[in-house]
């Protein structure tokens, strides 16, 4: 009744093979897209922006990089925090050094360089395997976070050991403030809301392509994959380069246009690779929609914690935040017991129903 | 010797002792590693839950009181009567002098029937028993039964249902299996700081320090509760060999370790020697927990600490109980080394990452860590 694909023929190969070959999906798609861009940015202030619709975006550019590496290549990393932190400190560099540049490429730059640097981390990968890499990963956290607070450079000299971020422009000819204190929530959504878009785009296309059929194989079995001709050492970095550019581009965003200042230690540590890990198991491993569901999750339930805890039950906010660690924890373990593929399954699941729906056959 | 040798030397020695926390840690990992193929990433958190179990346990902290007061409006923290409290002492006095005169005086006379008399001495002894001290081994022995109690609930809950995941699978769960205790343990407990005193020795070993002074003209400075807790050690990993070599359960440990099929066909229970590993795991928790709580305290940086565990297991291979003893004294050594010679002319805090790094390098060159099994694939 609600979700129909009768009717919907294909004749062309490329029909066939787009990304949403079921029209309803398809106009879903182009809807969603089209409340994003054009009315939310009308509809929105700064308390929708700054507590769930910009971090929500920026997280989920983190978990698609992520679920690239994890989900799509099967490499567990622990080190997506400090990755996020060379984004970060890598557009700090480029805002303070070049005050001419505008956004964009400082954020596409930050990108390359973290692609760079998880390149580099990655490198072990070709002889660590499972939670052996997961562990050296978690070198790469410690030190470069552990970097950007020792060696002054990177933070500029300044006393209190901070960056922040001063104010710059969309693109060189759109003189729109995105970052420092005059930027609107408007501007700040949509200029997020494009880096999504774009990037989700290219992460959907890659990982159904040639480069995303060979992370796969390697994620199912390695040596199989290498008999029939996969290159893992192309495979494998090349999913850390993507993995590591979406990272980047989100922890560069984190700190530019949603928080504008950043201790290092504290907004990119541990923490907050398993944040983005957390997301990815629960909204669904290998799966692009998923990393949207899940970062969706995540940003929303602590706010929905605190309405339910605190301003409903008048519990204070330090054991609102306890409650929110066994809540967590608790639904990590369930997903993983009762739907490993996470709220992507769930979604697929009730699609399936709703096809049929109102006949059970 | 030259001052710099002297120095090296007892940074070195200090870096063995930590070493030797490190190791404990990492056993536990090796334990449930080696009996079930899960990384236990919860083995830190572990570690936190036991010793602020301890704590409270000897303190005589409420469970939950801080979500018990916010609910319903109560102020409860403790039982029994704050021993710190104004007449507390004089009270106790004269309710144990009643708890005795009274019964003997209604006894001698016969002028109170014997209900009465039972009835009196329930109270005046009830109140003097309701002063809250507990002694350090019967709060262990409490906080050892909880372990168990946690291992049999993580085993019937979670794990059951997780039987031949992936490896990576399982990894996952023991990280939410982490936040989730760690969310518990402050729900219970709170998240401050508290201290931890079993009893052990504490403070700078003066037999070491004169010893050394008068043979190399300078005092080394080492802590008695390092070297408790290197003893204490030893003589936990030798009872858990001898418990996995020479007892019928430690025979079916390794059994299940090394075939979970033969093992099920030959009639051992996986379930009952994975409750048995997890309890021998939260049983190792416990030990660390009381040398770390007591050495720094009981707080959150106890987990972090645990999660050094993990490059001293990949250094001596995740298999190993030896490598796990050899692993944890070279990151132990190499880091305090480090930080002492390097350390001050990048900027200091190396230890914070100098271990993973030291395994990362490591594994590079002999992935299966030291002592580990040589990993063979097939297709």
């Amino acid at each position: 009744m609600f979700y129909r694909e009768a009717g919907d023929f294909s004749t062309t190969y490329s029909e066939d093979n787009q990304t949403f070959p079921i029209k309803f999906d398809r106009y879903r798609y182009y809807l969603v897209l089209l409340v994003g861009a054009v009315v939310v940015p009308f509809l929105i202030n700064d308390y929708w922006a700054n507590s769930l619709l910009i971090p929500f975006l920026i997280y989920a550019i983190a978990a698609i990089g992520l679920n690239i590496l994890t989900g799509y290549c099967g490499q567990v990393s622990l080190g997506t925090g400090g990755f996020m932190a060379v984004g970060a400190y890598t557009s700090y560099k480029l805002m303070t050094a070049f005050p001419g540049l505008d956004m964009i490429s400082i954020t596409l730059l930050s990108g390359v360089m973290t692609a760079m640097v998880g390149v580099a981390f990655g490198l072990p990968s070709l002889r660590i395997k499972g939670f052996y890499l997961a562990v050296a990963t978690l070198a790469a956290q410690f030190f470069l976070v552990w970097m950007f607070n020792k060696v002054p450079w990177f933070f500029n000299y300044s006393a209190s050991g901070q960056i922040s971020a001063p104010e710059r422009d969309f693109f060189y000819f759109i003189n729109l403030p995105v970052t420092g204190p005059n930027a609107e929530a408007w501007a700040k959504y949509l200029f997020c809301f494009l880096f999504v878009f774009v990037l989700s785009w290219v992460a959907r296309n890659l990982t159904r392509g040639s480069v995303g059929r060979q992370w796969m194989a390697i994620r199912d079995m390695d040596i199989a994959a290498e008999i029939i001709g996969v290159n893992p050492l192309k495979a494998k970095l090349t999913a850390f380069a993507v993995s590591s550019f979406y990272v980047g581009i989100s922890g560069a965003l984190l700190f530019t246009v949603y928080l504008g200042a950043v201790e290092v230690g504290e907004v990119y540590g541990i923490t907050k690779s398993f944040l983005v890990l957390f997301m990815i198991i629960i909204g669904g491993l290998g799966s692009i929609f998923g990393s949207f569901a899940g970062a969706a999750f995540m940003v929303l339930l602590p706010v929905a914690l605190k309405l339910l805890l605190v301003d409903t039950m008048g519990l204070d906010t330090a054991l609102s935040t306890h409650f929110q660690f066994v809540i967590v924890g608790a639904l990590i373990m369930f997903f993983l017991i009762v739907e490993p593929h996470g709220l992507a399954r769930l979604w697929a699941l009730a699609k399936e129903k709703l096809r049929l729906w109102p006949f059970p056959h | 010797m030259p001052d710099q040798l002297i120095f090296a030397m007892e940074v070195t020695a200090n870096g063995l002792l930590n070493g030797v926390m490190y190791a404990l840690v990492a056993l536990g990992f090796v334990l449930i590693f080696k009996a079930s193929g899960i990384f236990n990433y919860a083995q830190g958190v572990m570690a936190l839950f036991a010793a602020m179990t301890l704590v409270g346990i000897q303190e005589g902290r409420v469970p939950f009181a801080h979500l018990i007061n916010a609910i319903f409006g109560t102020h409860v923290h403790h039982f029994g009567f704050d021993p710190n409290a104004a007449l507390f002492w004089p009270f106790a006095i004269v309710s144990f002098l009643a708890a005795l005169v009274i019964p003997i005086t209604a006894l001698l006379t016969k002028r109170v029937s014997i209900l009465g008399f039972l009835g009196l001495e329930a109270i005046t002894g009830g109140l003097f028993l309701f002063v809250w001290l507990v002694p350090a081994a019967p709060a262990i022995l409490l906080t050892v039964l909880i372990m168990i109690a946690f291992a049999y609930l993580v085993q019937r809950f979670v794990f059951k249902h997780l039987v031949g995941q992936e490896p990576i699978i399982l990894f996952m769960a023991t990280i939410g299996l982490a936040y989730f205790l760690e969310g518990v343990s402050d729900l219970m407990w709170g998240s401050e700081i508290r201290n931890l005193d079993v009893g052990l020795p504490q403070g700078v070993n003066d037999w070491i320090d004169v010893t050394t002074f008068e043979a190399l003209g300078y005092g080394l400075f080492i802590d008695n509760l390092d070297i408790a807790a290197a003893i204490i050690a030893a003589i936990l990993v030798m009872s858990l060999i001898a418990y996995s070599q020479y007892t019928k359960n430690g025979r079916a440990m390794r059994a299940v370790a090394d075939d979970h099929q033969a093992a099920l066909s030959v009639g051992i229970s996986l379930n009952y020697v994975w409750i048995l590993v997890w309890s021998l795991a939260g049983i190792v928790a416990l030990v660390a927990g009381v040398m770390w709580g007591s050495k720094s305290g009981v707080q959150f940086s106890l987990s972090l600490i645990a999660l050094k565990a993990l490059p001293v297991l990949m250094l001596g291979g995740f298999t190993s109980i030896p490598g796990a003893i050899v692993g944890g004294l070279i990151i132990g050594v190499g880091e305090a080394l480090f930080e002492f010679a390097i350390g001050p002319m990048i900027g200091g805090a190396t230890e914070n990452w100098f271990a993973y790094v030291l395994a990362l390098v490591f594994l590079v060159f002999r992935p299966q860590g030291l002592f580990g099994e040589k990993i063979i694939e097939r297709v």
